[in-house]
């Protein structure tokens, strides 16, 4: 793999930029690997990428049913942060943070990780306490968290409707500023160039279709391309994670429902920061080509679509209007879909599962785009050590009947009600 | 905006419904630990068809079960939901 750099880019200007490679491979799949990875999405990338560089284990297969960046990676609001209330969820999430910071040079890959500040709206003084309280819980631990009064709110937001007239009056804010945003796309190219350089083989175009089972050992997957034999075989399938551990003979405390995402045409910068808030369930940002980029709550029922239902999409839409609403003179370009596994206290599910040589790395929800790289490190991590990582223990699969859910919500078992 | 047969009021919106929970997944009061957390967490969600209670909640307010696809959307059947109907 040639490197990128400014120097080569110099150099192809004087022979017509004929240097270019493809960035990985199209290889056949090999009969047997050491470990096979379910999905390649951001988090199976980044687990493939991880154990070939930290662990030097490069006899890994990537599998991908579609391509690489067409499903949840490519997806989603590009939304990175690490401002969580409960420890084992700040601790994972900071974790990833701090591997956003270098991710570009590691990947020599620009994701364009643009740490532009996660900004949480208050509305109420209830808000403004709990968000006080969740300020508190992540300084403890040694990350960033500033309670900004609605003064300072207006200087860094004068977009947002402060009149006492706005149906959510805002009272202040609480800021992450080392959160912010980064350019999805590129995430999943820069991790799926990084595995290839280490001779992961990226396959796509191949669907998983059944486990190769011996007793209670998973030995294999079969494909649309043929049986691949697996020393592990990882599922790392987002929204799809419950019917592919169906496979296996698992029922998951998941349900996969629509979360829908939407973007308007390209204005001149107006939204500074990510734009989410305490009460409301609708996030907002520019992106670096000038759209607005909206998301709100998932469609609440189940479903395989990968489309959305328009009333979802109205709600998170009044919603940034009421902020924002000079947003309401701009057309919508596009809006979109992608399947999310939610799981049954919003907390992702990392780790082994009752069959022995298969690993999970699911549950997601609608949070797992700032993961990707931290997933992909501790879940390679814990592939290559055969035993989780202290950082992931919290979020075993057999947290749920043993009665200790990572609840950071409190909104109890069921994911419609999250 | 798709419809959503109620066993009492007919063709209704969908935004007046509320998808509670599948139908596999209520637990009974005399169940033992393992049936009450397979009931809770274990989810067979398939990328097909389910069986879901859902509640017109903006509506009449009744509870029903319906059999969906959960890749098309089309719905098989509804049929009403009463104290009688749970386990």
């Amino acid at each position: 793999m040639s490197k990128y750099s400014a120097l080569s880019l110099l150099r192809g200007a004087f022979n017509g930029q004929s240097h270019w490679q493809p960035a990985w491979r199209d290889p056949e799949p090999k009969t047997s690997y050491d470990v096979v990875i379910i999905g390649g999405g951001g988090h199976g990338l980044a687990t493939a990428y991880y154990l070939a560089k930290v662990h030097g284990i490069t006899n890994v297969a990537v599998i991908e049913k579609g391509y690489i960046g067409g499903g949840n990676v490519g997806r989603n609001t590009t939304i990175v942060r690490s401002n969580y209330r409960l420890e084992p969820l700040s601790r994972f999430y900071e974790f990833s943070l701090k591997l956003w910071e270098g991710l570009s040079d590691d990947l020599n890959y620009n994701v364009m990780f643009s740490p532009r500040g996660a900004l949480t709206l208050g509305h109420s003084d209830a808000d403004m306490i709990q968000l006080a309280q969740k300020g508190d819980a992540m300084a403890v631990q040694g990350i960033d968290a500033e309670l900004l009064t609605r003064d300072q709110v207006m200087k860094i937001e004068p977009c947002l409707d402060f009149s006492r007239q706005a149906r959510f009056p805002i009272e202040g804010a609480m800021i992450q500023w080392r959160g912010g945003t980064a350019r999805h796309d590129a995430v999943a190219w820069g991790f799926a160039r990084g595995a290839d350089s280490y001779g992961v083989d990226i396959i796509q175009k191949c669907e998983v279709t059944g486990m190769v089972m011996g007793g209670n050992r998973v030995v294999g997957v079969e494909t649309s391309r043929g049986r691949i034999n697996a020393g592990t075989v990882a599922i790392c399938a987002a929204g799809h994670s419950g019917h592919v551990a169906a496979m296996a003979g698992l029922k998951l405390p998941v349900e996969s429902q629509t979360l829908q995402a939407m973007v308007t045409e390209g204005v001149k910068p107006m939204v500074q920061t990510v734009v989410m808030t305490q009460s409301l369930h609708c996030y907002i940002s520019q992106s670096d080509k000038g759209g607005i980029v909206f998301g709100g709550d998932p469609d609440n029922w189940p479903s395989y679509a990968q489309r959305g239902q328009p009333v979802t999409m109205e709600l998170a839409v009044q919603q940034g209007l009421a902020l924002i609403p000079a947003l309401s003179r701009l057309r919508m370009l596009r809006c979109w879909a992608g399947v999310t596994d939610m799981s049954f206290d919003g907390s992702p599910i990392i780790g082994t599962t009752p069959r022995d040589g298969l690993w999970i790395n699911g549950g997601w929800c609608y949070g797992g785009f700032k993961a990707t790289p931290g997933s992909g490190y501790l879940f390679a991590h814990s592939l290559a050590h055969q035993r989780p990582h202290a950082i992931v223990e919290p979020f075993s699969l057999d947290r749920f009947e043993r009665g200790s859910p990572v609840d950071e919500n409190g909104t109890g078992p069921f994911p419609n009600h999250r | 905006m798709k419809l959503i047969p109620c066993p009492h009021c007919g063709n209704r919106a969908q935004a007046e419904f509320v998808y509670e929970r599948t139908a596999d997944s209520v637990v009974p009061l005399d169940a033992e630990p393992d049936a009450a957390v397979a009931a809770l967490f274990a989810r067979a969600n398939p990328r097909g068809v389910e069986e879901e209670i859902w509640r017109h909640t903006y509506g009449c307010g009744s509870w029903m079960l319906i059999r969906r696809d959960r890749v098309s959307h089309a719905i098989e059947w509804v049929k009403p939901l009463g104290p009688e109907a749970l386990p």
